[in-house]
């Protein structure tokens, strides 16, 4: 059995005291522990922004590549291997601005990745200008006058774009964060973790105390059915004194990996790489005389 | 008169089947035993406009389209007015009979075949859009060529879509066949079949290359259409399930070229197929392979740019480009194949030397070459000599046995550090865009800087050491010495064979297919004995020029650049070659 140690890095996080980020590294830790997935049997493709550096702060196996093509990394690295457990971890400017089309795309093709959102609704890295989900009238360094564009809703727009796994997570909510990430490892298919995550620094408004008396658990109303999508759309838009956690919708497709003729011998990378046998070429050459 | 060369034309509106059509009929051909050389020409449109395709025919060996024209084959009014002029004396035309010809579209000395080419195609097949087999069928009835060949690639194009389809194709290439016979006394030209022929292929560059990157074992192509290279990512996807290959048509080139990134850091050979404007929205990432050290190759069809340019057409202008792209520095090969048999050679090639070197490389081909089919002999891909070379990639025992932490990055000699693939519990490491130590975390000091830098640089020297010299062509002395890279070689291969036999000892040409690293010594040995040299390319600035006299501080003679989006023809060269 792992546990959380098994994951400890030797390097210390450069994230600023009180960063959302600390929690989400340990709640990452934490779920891999639990679905008991090793460092080498985990792959996480992080992008550029803070939260990006994650995996070199732990134990694991990483590809950190360019900001905002985080998924598109993660797509080829799983059907290349889908053996490996492909996660992504990267932040709201890199998932939802820059990357955007990407996530629309894994999800309406129900990759099987994990695809967690480091959300603080403001850039960090480059120092405190408005991001995607940044809300209307946000006054930033690129917006002076208050932000004139209305922010990306990640859950209802994955959603609608076909996503079979949506969910919310906290920061300040560890074990919940860590027991989604574990679902999300554990679903087949495409899998959203939002996380959303104070930035102590360049976004103030929107610390612990802002969202410890708004969260609260979708699994702590019996009646909410997380395979209902219309209700799962609507409560994904629900934002105000309340803001909803949890697992919003889930369903099962096959995935993207599930149609390719070629990956049914197993993951692509294991598979013999030899020269072409003469019969091969026989039937290749057939093809243009 | 008995012809050794003689070019077909076939015009008609996009959406006529005229490139399927022209394809199958160059296979025919080649199955007849004769050479042929096979170029569409068209706009960017799927309907309507003025298309044609252009089949230069041989009995002897060849590497170029020409530009009199035979015989026209006319499914629209639109093709006599563009190409009547193009037709050597004696010289026809095809044309449907229910069109009337005005005055001024007739030549006295071509002679003009009015068939009843939509009525005979809907008799015959039910279908008026059969009329573009139906003119092939009376063009090969009027050079007297063996009929049955076209119906054997009939029989194996159409062939799963029924008996019903196949006969009504049949029968209709036996019509123009008929339809043609009481011209035959007015066209001189004949090419028949050539039935003692050993069998030959038929290939265009873009076939050729996607054969050495399977053969090479690639096994993962994503990719965004793009006109000219798309059809890589085609031939691909048709060959996934048989080979065990992946495909993925991604939501834009910046995806395909990460998804590729993704699959070769996993180990999967892989490769993006795209043109020029394509490549640009993959600078960054090419940036990403670099210094992450991974194995990608990009394919680059070349058209004329900038941004949306001529979409149909050829160019060679993005070689510097390719060279420069990315920000920052570190290795990368360039190629450029010539010919489809070059396409296929540095198609498996080049994935053994992204391997050995851990860096990308970006192969130049063009729409000339990409979409050109060309005639070649059984033996010319020659899959004997394919190997596969995973270079310093570490084994199982190997990672199994592993003492110390394992460093991706480590600072060798050759710049090469032995590389473990995800997924072994020896090998738990984080590889990063941002400059890194030996054990890949991120770094910012200024020694660790100069040492990966210093590393990746340090793999040219062995990457030199693999490129192959330019190609000569011709008499060892010549009064002028040609110099070209990529698909201008077929071409200036025949205007140099032109010249030389107007004038023994004219011309002869020296062909660059690796650009970067650039073969320094080979090049000044092969010019040593060079008179006047010639640049020939396909760009406006002189590309090739400025990276000749960067590397071997030469100044040459002479330049002939084409940048109108035709492709260079033996006749434009012989007659530039002597201008300049």
């Amino acid at each position: 059995m792992l546990t959380r140690q098994d994951f400890e890095g030797q390097e210390r996080p450069t994230w600023c005291p009180g960063c959302g980020n600390h929690a989400i590294l340990n709640a990452v830790k934490m779920a891999l522990a639990e679905k008991n997935i090793a460092p080498h049997e985990a792959l996480i493709i992080t992008g550029i922004g803070c939260g990006s550096k994650l995996p070199h702060y732990m134990k694991v196996t990483g590809f950190q590549g360019l900001h905002g093509r985080t998924v598109a990394v993660a797509t080829g690295a799983h059907l290349a291997n889908h053996g490996l457990r492909v996660m992504t971890v990267h932040g709201d400017g890199d998932g939802y601005g820059e990357g955007l089309a990407h996530f629309l795309n894994a999800a309406r093709r129900n990759i099987n990745i994990v695809d967690v959102v480091q959300d603080n609704r403001i850039y960090g890295l480059t120092k405190g200008q408005y991001s995607p989900t940044s809300e209307h009238g946000k006054r930033t360094p690129t917006s002076p006058e208050g932000a004139a564009d209305w922010p990306v809703q990640p859950l209802a727009m994955a959603i609608t774009a076909g996503a079979t796994f949506v969910s919310r997570g906290y920061s300040g909510e560890l074990k919940h964060l860590a027991w989604l990430i574990g679902e999300a490892l554990a679903h087949p298919g495409y899998a959203l973790v939002d996380v959303l995550q104070p930035c102590v620094t360049f976004n103030r408004g929107y610390a612990y105390d802002f969202y410890n008396e708004r969260v609260y658990k979708l699994e702590d109303e019996e009646e909410y059915d997380p395979t209902d999508k219309a209700t799962a759309w609507k409560r994904a838009l629900e934002w105000g004194d309340r803001i909803p956690i949890g697992v919003f919708y889930r369903t099962e497709l096959p995935t993207y990996g599930d149609q390719i003729p070629a990956l049914r011998a197993g993951p692509l990378v294991q598979q013999p790489l030899k020269t072409l046998q003469p019969r091969q070429v026989e039937s290749l050459r057939a093809e243009i005389m | 008169m008995i012809q050794n060369d003689l070019t077909i034309r076939i015009g008609g509106e996009a959406g006529m089947g005229l490139e399927s059509s022209g394809a199958g009929f160059s296979k025919a051909l080649t199955r007849g035993g004769l050479y042929v050389f096979g170029l569409p020409d068209y706009y960017s449109r799927i309907r309507g406009g003025h298309n044609f395709y252009s089949i230069r025919i041989t009995r002897q060996p060849l590497y170029s389209h020409a530009e009199p024209v035979h015989l026209v084959l006319a499914l629209d009014v639109e093709t006599i007015r563009r190409h009547v002029g193009s037709i050597i004396p004696g010289g026809g035309i095809i044309y449907d009979s229910k069109e009337e010809l005005p005055d001024e579209l007739r030549r006295a000395d071509v002679g003009f075949f009015p068939i009843p080419l939509t009525r005979l195609a809907e008799e015959k097949g039910g279908r008026d859009v059969m009329r573009n087999t139906l003119a092939l069928g009376a063009a090969a009835g009027l050079i007297g060529f063996d009929p049955t060949y076209i119906e054997s690639v009939i029989r194996d194009n159409f062939g799963r879509k029924g008996d019903a389809v196949v006969d009504a194709n049949l029968r209709v290439a036996q019509a123009g066949v008929e339809a043609a016979e009481p011209f035959k006394a007015d066209f001189a030209f004949r090419m028949e079949a050539a039935p003692e022929a050993p069998p030959r292929m038929i290939l265009n560059g873009n076939d050729a290359f996607a054969l050495g990157a399977l053969a090479g074992g690639c096994r993962f192509v994503s990719a965004y259409p793009m006109t000219p290279g798309s059809p890589v990512l085609h031939w691909f996807a048709a060959h996934a399930e048989k080979y065990g290959a992946v495909t993925k048509h991604a939501e834009d080139e910046i995806a395909a070229i990460n998804m590729a990134i993704g699959a070769a850091h996993v180990g999967a050979r892989a490769m993006v197929p795209t043109s020029g404007g394509g490549f640009s929205l993959m600078v960054e990432a090419t940036g990403l392979a670099g210094i992450t050290e991974t194995p990608i190759v990009i394919y680059n069809a070349q058209r004329p740019g900038p941004a949306t340019g001529l979409p149909t057409r050829t160019e060679q202008a993005d070689m510097l480009f390719m060279l420069h792209a990315s920000q920052g520095e570190f290795p990368r090969f360039l190629f450029a194949p010539g010919t489809v048999e070059e396409s296929f050679q540095i198609g498996w090639q080049v994935f053994n030397l992204v391997e050995r070197y851990q860096t990308p490389a970006l192969v130049l081909s063009d729409h000339y070459l990409a979409v050109g089919y060309r005639t070649v002999e059984a033996n010319a891909l020659n899959f004997g000599e394919v190997s596969i070379d995973r270079g310093e990639l570490l084994t199982q025992e190997e990672l199994d046995s592993l003492q110390e932490p394992y460093l991706r990055y480590k600072v060798t000699e050759s710049g090469v550090s032995p590389r473990a693939l995800p997924g072994h519990p020896n090998a738990v490491w984080v590889s990063s865009s941002n400059e890194h130590f030996e054990n890949g975390a991120i770094t910012e000091e200024a020694n660790m800087r100069i040492a990966q830098v210093d590393k990746r640089g340090r793999k040219l020297a062995g990457m030199a050491q693999e490129i192959p010299a330019p190609t000569a062509y011709g008499p060892d002395e010549a009064d002028v010495t040609l110099l070209c890279w990529g698909s201008t070689y077929g071409p200036l291969r025949e205007a140099v064979d032109r010249l030389n036999a107007a004038k023994a000892g004219q011309a002869n040409l020296l062909h660059f297919n690796a650009l970067h690293p650039f073969p320094t010594e080979a090049t000044e040995q092969a010019l040593a004995k060079a008179k006047r040299t010639i640049v020939v390319e396909g760009n406006n600035t002189g590309q090739f020029e400025t990276l000749l006299h960067t590397h071997t501080g030469r100044s040459v003679g002479g330049a002939i650049r084409r940048y109108d989006g035709r492709s260079f023809t033996p006749d434009y060269l012989v007659a530039k070659v002597k201008e300049v």
